[in-house]
């Protein structure tokens, strides 16, 4: 599979980071050694193998389903680079 | 007494708790180590204040008859662990001015066992990466060098300001993490030693999130005792972790006899790599003989799937990185691009994320992204998963056949030079991790042992591996391997 122009701006864009128009060749032809690297898995018969969901054969714990925090407001906003009156402000996403 | 800082970890707990000196005396040795050692860029944030409070409340506590294991002794913090109050920005500069609110499972257990912190430590940006490079700091430098010549040296990565640190003596022991060797191969080019738990063992609770189904904690010290010491603290169930074991946790400096008689260490023939150094293949026999002379018995064994697991992490720990990074949006914590007029919130997410993440993230985020995408998400990230089911079976069936560890080189080579690799193509220095990310991938312990030096002086390191939730047993071959070893040099100071 090789990765083109076009597709390097679409996994871009995916990934929610801008990438310049002149420096797309460059990335999907990084992507193409990588995923030429990545190609050797083909050669591993894989018939009936299960995909590993957990390393560690375990169910994930449960708990009790109740709260157990909150009412930090000043906290969880003390990082934001844009607060305001006690929200998260971002630009305008609604017309 | 003098040189406080080159103190191992159980060296200065005896010292504290026989009166030769105080957490005080032992701290303010570290930091003038730290202060005169700013040529490593090892410690990224120093925290003098912090340090001296802890030291004096732990000489309190010694005073007092109530010491814990680490009572008083001074460390370093990879700055990947979320110290409240304190910067932890993971190396990236989208994480620029966060200062925590809460404080990481681990270094909170260090904390309550009574250690200074005296700071945190380099490291790859987001723990991505194999010689401290891509850290927005800048690069970590290794307190070693190739005789006489002055070029600079990686420590490793991604823990690589731990490796410096220890190395270099600024500290007792450092905190490092290991997603795909990151703890392993820098104490492996630094001569220190590194133990990654089983997945499972250590909360990652409140370490910034590389590849969560990867990611341990462990410590980096100079020695195996000190690494038993500071590993016990370490681990531990936290209701905050839903994959952490509720495994009770064994005295692991108390297994340290010596004593491997009948055990049977394997020697994987996959791991003979083409090309490999001469050097590295007598250090790997060497390490051998070592055992079997103390009364281990050495077989040869087979995994056969060794070959695939670099390229089944490269698509595992990337796909798992663009789902845990997509919480870098310039909105709750963190970095946020200036905006011009017009810019919605979609150009503000994807301003922010190129001016925050640095190129290998960007790339791993971006590859993640493509793996996991629709018409791929079979063809790479399942077929990978299912590899990563071959490769742990490869080690189950080794172990259901009596081998109790297995040996294998840390590294492919002795550290290289810094901007040596630049050059070179990312797949060129993902094979760093070539010995190492096996291990990830099937969730089991592996520790770095400092076991010779190279033609130009700098350490190589042999890696043990072992059973889950063995690491005790582990530990233990280390501890005779290490005894065998005699690994004493250290580097000459230049800094």
């Amino acid at each position: 599979m090789s990765i083109d122009q076009s597709t390097a701006a679409k996994v871009a864009k995916l990934a929610r980071i801008k990438v310049e128009d002149d420096a797309l060749p460059a990335l999907a032809d990084e992507f193409n050694n990588i995923l030429g690297f990545i190609e050797q898995l083909n050669e591993v018969d894989v018939t009936g193998v299960e995909p590993m969901t957990s390393v560690t054969p375990q169910r994930l714990k449960r708990r009790v389903d109740e709260v157990t925090d909150g009412s930090q407001q000043p906290k969880v906003l003390a990082n934001a680079p844009d607060a305001r009156e006690g929200f998260f402000a971002v630009p305008k996403v609604v017309e | 007494m003098s040189d406080l800082n080159k103190l191992g970890l159980a060296e200065a707990r005896d010292a504290l708790r026989k009166g030769d000196t105080t957490s005080v005396e032992l701290t303010e040795a570290c930091l003038k180590a730290i202060d005169a050692a700013d040529a490593l860029n090892a410690f990224v944030h120093k925290t003098p204040e912090i340090a001296l409070e802890r030291a004096k409340a732990a000489d309190e506590r010694i005073k007092a008859g109530d010491a814990p294991s680490m009572c008083g002794l001074p460390i370093g913090i990879k700055d990947l662990f979320c110290t409240k109050g304190v910067a932890s920005q993971a190396a990236s500069r989208i994480l620029e001015g966060f200062k925590p609110e809460y404080e990481s499972t681990v270094s909170q257990k260090l904390a309550d066992a009574g250690s200074v912190m005296l700071g945190k430590l380099n490291m790859d940006e987001f723990a991505m990466g194999s010689s401290n490079e891509t850290s927005a700091y800048g690069n970590a430098v290794s307190p070693w060098r190739r005789g006489n010549d002055d070029a600079q040296l990686t420590p490793g990565g991604s823990s690589g300001g731990s490796a410096s640190a220890v190395a270099a003596d600024l500290c007792l022991a450092a905190t490092g993490t290991d997603t795909g060797g990151s703890i392993r191969q820098p104490a492996a080019f630094t001569g220190t030693v590194g133990i990654k738990p089983t997945y499972g063992r250590c909360s990652r609770w409140g370490i910034v999130a590389f590849a969560s189904s990867l990611d341990q904690a462990g410590p980096m010290t100079k020695s195996v005792r000190d690494a038993a010491i500071m590993l016990e603290v370490m681990c531990g169930h936290d209701p905050k972790d839903s994959t952490s074991a509720e495994l009770a946790v064994p005295d692991f400096e108390a297994m340290l006899t010596g004593d491997i008689k009948g055990k049977k260490i394997g020697i994987p023939k996959e791991y003979r790599m083409d090309g490999m150094p001469g050097e590295i293949e007598k250090l790997w026999s060497d390490g051998a003989e070592m055992l079997k002379a103390a009364g281990a018995e050495i077989v040869d064994i087979s995994l056969p799937h060794t070959k695939y697991a670099l390229p089944a992490y490269y698509v595992i720990a990337p796909a798992e990185a663009s789902s845990n990074l997509a919480r870098y949006d310039g909105v709750r914590y963190g970095h946020r691009a200036l905006l011009e007029a017009g810019d919605g919130i979609t150009e503000m997410y994807e301003k922010t994320r190129a001016e925050g993440f640095g190129s290998e993230v960007q790339r791993r985020v971006m590859i993640g992204t493509y793996v996991l995408s629709a018409g791929f998400y079979d063809a790479y990230y399942n077929r990978a998963r299912r590899v990563r089911t071959l490769i742990k079976k490869d080690f189950e069936d080794v172990f259901a056949a009596g081998v109790d560890a297995i040996l294998t080189p840390a590294t492919p080579s002795a550290a290289f030079g810094l901007g040596e690799m630049t050059e070179a193509d990312p797949v060129q220095m993902y094979l760093n991790d070539v010995f190492t990310v096996t291990v990830n991938l099937a969730g089991l312990p592996g520790v770095a042992v400092p076991a010779g030096l190279d033609s130009q002086g700098l350490p190589l390191g042999l890696q043990l591996i072992g059973k889950p939730w063995e690491e005790g047993d582990l530990l233990n071959t280390a501890y005779a391997m290490e005894n065998a070893a005699g690994f004493v040099a250290k580097p000459q100071q230049w800094w």
